[in-house]
């Protein structure tokens, strides 16, 4: 689904990413670890098509075509979310209205009908039950005065009502609470199939508790020092990103 | 040549290649303002000697006053002598006959706007009579507004009709007076809007001149008078929300309002005359007077306003809070595209006790759009604990545009609180980025996001002007962004 | 504007130059009778000009004289006394009597190297190392600069060689004691790259005479240079004063301004600063306090030309009597200026019925990337607070004083050198009502 060679990404002439290699088949869940700074982030981004980053070399392949060459808008419908890190706040535009355009635009591209308010209300309310969001939050402005558990929970409300086939999660679990973080698991393993693939960005291993993935990668400064299975994840909890960083600096050395 | 002279020399170059064929010399006085004009158009109305005599002393004031130049705007002189003053212009005879001959960039902007057909051709100046029936519609509702003691007519009606209540109250707000353009508009207004309710009604539908589609044509300028009389209540909805091919350059209306005691009066607008194109050519100068008089206590008057059309806007909706207790409220969006300018905001001027006023103004400016929030809150010293709120809020679309706030506050009671607060903003990049990654079109992001800015005023509006208005937005900001 | 010819009579500029310092410097002199010439034309500014709304001058022109006066320096006792006061302080003191520079009462000790300070009186005579473009058109922001280029008696000059720190605050007291006097200061500041210094400008009336004072302040900052300026309004009772205090900024520089105005019958600051190059900082604050009849009006204008400038204004008025309190405060975000980040703030007390405020804080914005807020408000003392403080023992008078006491305060706490804030704060709760007891509450 997702094929990335040898991606190198600056930003304002500072290398980010130092040739990335990924390749993400339908149906897997990926997690892609690092200490801070190492550029899992900046990695999200890029292949959500945000400005302001130059992609120096390599390529990013989606369904067989160029991801790179896609605008942001196209990205998205056709199957690629990125849930943010700090989700954005959109003063004035409720929750509703937001969601639908988006689900529209959606729909529009795969030749389906647009949602009238009635259907589209019936389907959001019934996903806003599964992920544990109030329903007075539809009706507010976007994210605007959510604490931080809401608006990351609003973030899983989109994934499970545009259902994309590449969802890229940056950080979710930053900033929830145990139960929250539970509950937001439960919303992304619902959207576990055969046809969908899902990339975790993290920090920490305690979502991957919740969110049992097929591989494992390991960024460090830019670079994938380390893939492997679930297991990987476990050793790195016990040994901390030191452990493969030292061994991506002998590496490197020699 | 000014621009104003080229555009009454098309004006005049259409007449004659369409031809007199009936008496038009009849539905015109000649170019130019003198006494004499000002006697021929009162003539032509048969007006009674009060009216005549209002006229000739607003005249005679104009010839005394030079043209304002503080604004925050700019436009080529106009020449005031190269004008009609009264000649019918918009007669359906000289329109287009059908929609072909309408310009097409126009029916687009009516398409998006999902203005039906049979409105499309009305709005266009399509000569529509024998297909529209809003003639009946209107008449339908002045016999049911009849039954409940309001008038509704447009004005010259009224002066026939109802001679000693436009006696009583014309000019009592905006006197002939007041500025440069409303003496102006004294002097020569053709016609308008008139509506009186009485003691105690509260008229059960939203008025608006869309009812009144046979006086609707009523030049460049208009003269609306309102009057609620005591606990009375109306709603007014003025102008048309679709855009308006108007080959007028000026317009210079008058509208007062007077709300007696515990009446109420809310007065909204959604105001989208020819911008011009996106290089600047063309485009109304909309230089418009509008003031409301709370004349008792406990009165009540709101503005709300819409503002995406004209070339140059200059208006202040403005309350002057005389009776105890009252209110008024001024709530504003205005937005410039291309090479628009609007100079607009309000007056509150607080004279009786314990008055309240609240200012909303969302400016939004893209292209080398330009625009002035104006406003004045003033409190007189006798205006125990008056209270004002004033928020004031700029968004700008690009590089090339600019946001500009006046704001004076002017005190002279100690019990009084006055808050005035101001933000100039753009759209954020996170903003945009959030929608287009859930698959929102960069242009449906920004009206969107433009809308969010809006909607507390939007907020104030009736329910489907307030669709329209949105709808306005996004069109207005095409070709603004990016 | 108008030209008032009754004005222009008793102005004889041909009898002048043999009593203005440079007379003797051809550039100086030309100078001087091209900006009467600008004045002479353009005459005192009426109501109608939107600048002068709220204030009006044109009393001025009916002014026995205009001329400045050269009468010999002859402080009064009680102008030395006062004097003599600061001459402990720890700061560069440069007293002025009735326009003109007095040795005597100055003490300038211990400059350290790369800091010259002198009367501009001498340095005119002298015409050594002189600013020129200072006295150059382009740099009148009002017709009043044009008065004061024509006729400026005496002032200081600072100049500040690149990386010099000047701790001690420069002190410059201009004491009026003459009767019907009109005096012209002219201040001029040159802050090299990367200098520092505070400047006060104290004019301190000692009689209730119609004097009339036109002060003209010049700085330039070089990049990266601070330069912290307080101006103490204490004119006498019947006095006239206006005055443009106008900084230039370039990279990296950081320019403060203290304006704390407590006494004369009608007073006039202009304000203004150039934000020239990117980076630049520039903070201006302000407090009028106000009774009896007195007219005071702020008008502060802050340009930002270069992207990333931070400005910070904030403004507070407290009216009593039969005052009349005006600010006006422009803030203009050129083209080009992108990242400018301001923020503009104007607050008022209305203590009595009579008093009145006028408020104009304006914004015009010509970039989309900023960050823009103003805010005014007027009004009374907040209920909840006072509640607050009586529920807590404090009488209503006192409570009241109170709050009016940190109303002000809170200008008055933005002063960096301690002892200059201590100064003002005696000054500004001497002005207070019930400040003496406030004294004893703090």
């Amino acid at each position: 689904m997702l094929t990335v060679k040898n991606l190198h990404v600056a930003i304002d002439g500072k290398e980010i990413l130092r040739g990335i290699d990924l390749n993400v088949r339908a149906g897997e869940v990926h997690a892609i670890m690092g200490p801070n700074g190492s550029g899992k982030s900046t990695l999200a981004q890029v292949l959500a098509g945000r400005e302001g980053y130059r992609v120096t070399a390599g390529t990013a392949r989606y369904l067989g075509r160029n991801l790179l060459a896609m605008t942001p808008e196209q990205r998205a419908r056709e199957g690629v979310f990125l849930a943010f890190q700090y989700p954005v706040e959109i003063p004035g535009v409720s929750n509703a209205l937001f969601l639908k355009t988006s689900l529209n635009a959606v729909r529009k591209q795969h030749g389906l009908p647009e949602l009238d308010a009635m259907d589209f209300l019936a389907l959001v309310r019934d996903r806003m039950k599964r992920v544990g969001m109030d329903e007075v939050l539809l009706s507010r402005a976007v994210n605007e005065g959510f604490s931080g558990g809401e608006k990351k929970r609003n973030e899983i409300l989109q994934l499970t009502v545009l259902e994309p086939k590449l969802a890229i999660l940056d950080e979710t679990d930053s900033g929830l609470d145990i139960d929250a973080l539970k509950q937001v698991a439960d919303g992304v393993n619902a959207m576990r199939n055969a046809r969908r693939a899902i990339v975790l960005v993290t920090h920490y291993q305690r979502l991957l508790n919740y969110i049992v993935p097929d591989h494992v990668h390991v960024l460090s400064q830019g670079r994938i020092a380390k893939s492997g299975g679930a297991g990987l994840a476990f050793e790195l909890e016990q040994h901390g990103y030191g452990w493969v960083e030292a061994g991506n600096e002998a590496s490197r050395v020699a | 040549m000014s621009t104003t002279a080229r555009q009454l020399d098309e004006l005049i170059g259409r007449e004659y290649r369409d031809g007199f064929y009936t008496t038009l010399e009849t539905d015109t006085v000649p170019r130019g303002l003198s006494e004499e004009i000002i006697r021929m158009i009162s003539a032509r109305k048969s007006e009674p000697e009060f009216m005549l005599e209002w006229r000739l002393k607003a005249y005679r004031h104009w010839l005394t006053m030079t043209e304002p130049q503080w604004a925050n705007v700019h436009h080529p002189v106009i020449d005031y002598q190269d004008i009609f003053y009264y000649s019918a212009p918009k007669s359906e005879k000289y329109g287009p006959r059908s929609l072909a001959e309408v310009d097409p960039e126009l029916l687009r902007t009516y398409e998006r706007l999902g203005i039906p057909l049979k409105e499309q051709e009305m709005l266009a100046g399509v000569a529509v009579d024998a297909v529209f029936d809003s003639v009946s519609v209107a008449t339908t509702f002045k016999e049911k507004l009849g039954e409940l003691g309001i008038i509704f007519c447009p004005f010259s009606e009224a002066v026939q009709k109802h001679p000693d209540l436009v006696r009583q109250y014309l000019g009592t707000v905006v006197p002939y007076t007041d500025n440069f353009f409303a003496s102006l508009n004294s002097a020569v207004f053709s016609d308008g809007s008139f509506c009186y309710i009485p003691p105690g009604v509260r008229c059960p539908i939203e008025l608006s001149t869309y009812f009144r589609i046979n006086a609707r044509n009523t030049g460049q300028f208009e003269r609306t008078l309102i009057i609620a009389d005591k606990d009375a209540y109306v709603s007014y909805l003025e102008g048309c929300t679709a855009p308006m091919r108007d080959e007028n350059q000026l317009h210079a209306a008058v509208v007062e309002l007077v709300a007696l005691e515990g009446a109420r009066i809310k007065y909204a607008t959604v105001q989208n005359w020819y911008p011009g194109d996106k290089d600047g050519r063309g485009g109304i100068y909309n230089f418009v007077t509008k003031r409301g008089d709370c004349r008792g206590d406990n009165a009540h008057i709101s503005w709300t306003q819409v503002e995406t059309g004209s070339a140059i806007t200059w208006k202040y909706p403005s309350v002057i809070l005389r009776g105890d207790n009252a209110v008024g409220e001024f709530y504003s969006v205005a937005l410039t595209n291309h090479y628009q300018q609007a100079d607009t905001g309000t007056k509150m001027i607080h004279i009786g006790r314990n008055t309240r006023s609240t200012v909303l103004s969302k400016g939004i400016s893209a292209g080398h759009g330009q625009n002035s929030y104006r406003g004045l809150i003033k409190v007189l010293s006798n205006a125990e604990n008056a209270r004002n709120y004033t928020q004031c809020d700029s968004l700008l679309l690009g590089n090339q545009c600019g946001a500009h706030t006046f704001p004076y506050i002017e005190v002279k009671n100690p019990g009084a609180r006055v808050e005035h607060e101001a933000s100039t903003s753009r759209i954020g990049e996170d903003q945009l980025f959030y929608c287009t990654q859930r698959g929102i079109a960069p242009e449906d992001a920004v009206s969107m996001i433009v809308s969010g800015f809006c909607k507390a005023v939007f907020q104030e509006l009736p329910m489907e002007f307030a669709v329209e208005a949105r709808k306005l937005l996004g069109v207005s900001l095409e070709g603004g962004t990016g | 504007m108008n030209v008032q010819p009754d004005l222009l009579q008793h102005l004889e500029l041909e009898r002048m130059p043999e009593a203005l310092a440079g007379h003797d410097v051809p550039w100086v002199r030309l100078a001087r009778e091209s900006a009467f010439g600008r004045f002479a034309a353009r005459g005192f500014p009426t109501r109608r000009d939107e600048e002068w709304k709220y204030t009006d001058v044109t009393a001025l022109g009916r002014r026995a004289s205009l001329a400045p006066d050269h009468i010999p320096p002859d402080p009064s006792s009680e102008a030395a006394l006062h004097a003599w006061t600061l001459t402990n302080e720890g700061m560069h003191l440069m007293v002025f009597v009735n326009g003109h520079y007095d040795a005597d009462l100055s003490t300038i000790d211990g400059l350290p190297d790369g800091v010259r300070l002198t009367s501009l009186a001498q340095a005119l005579d002298e015409a050594q190392d002189l600013p020129r473009p200072f006295f150059d058109v382009r740099n009148e922001h009002t017709i009043f600069a044009s008065l004061n280029t024509a006729f400026a008696t005496d002032g200081a000059m600072l100049q500040l060689a690149p990386g010099t720190v000047l701790d001690a605050p420069v002190y410059l007291l201009f004491i009026a004691s003459g009767h019907g006097v009109a005096v012209y200061p002219r201040n001029i500041v040159v802050a090299g790259e990367g200098a520092r210094a505070t400047m006060v400008e104290h004019y301190l009336g000692m009689v209730d005479a119609h004097n009339f004072t036109n002060a003209i302040t010049q700085i330039s900052l070089g990049a990266g240079a601070v330069i912290e300026h307080c101006k103490l309004l204490q004119e006498g009772s019947a006095a006239s004063h206006i005055a443009g205090i106008h900084a230039d900024l370039m990279a990296g520089s950081s320019f403060v301004s203290h304006s704390f105005a407590l006494g004369a019958r009608m007073g006039r600051n202009d304000i203004t600063a150039r934000l020239l190059e990117r980076d630049c900082r520039c903070t201006l604050n302000g407090l009028y306090l106000l009774d009896g009849r007195q007219h005071m009006d702020h008008h502060t204008r802050i340009d930002h030309l270069a992207p990333d400038g931070v400005s910070r204004e904030q403004y507070r008025g407290v009216m009593d009597g039969e005052s009349h309190g005006v600010f006006n405060g422009k803030l203009v975000v050129h083209p080009g200026a992108d990242g400018t980040d301001a923020h503009q703030s104007s607050r008022n007390l209305l203590l009595s019925r009579q008093a009145e405020v006028d408020t104009k804080p304006q914004l015009e914005i010509f970039a989309d990337n900023v960050k823009c807020t103003h805010g005014a408000t007027v009004g009374q003392l907040d209920e909840n607070h006072l509640f607050y403080l009586r529920s807590r023992g404090i009488d209503a008078e006192s409570a009241r004083s109170l709050l009016i006491y940190g109303f002000a305060n809170d200008i008055v706490a933005r002063v960096s050198a301690p002892n200059l804030r201590g100064r003002i704060e005696q000054l500004v709760l001497e002005r207070l009502p019930h400040g003496e007891s406030i004294k004893e509450l703090l």
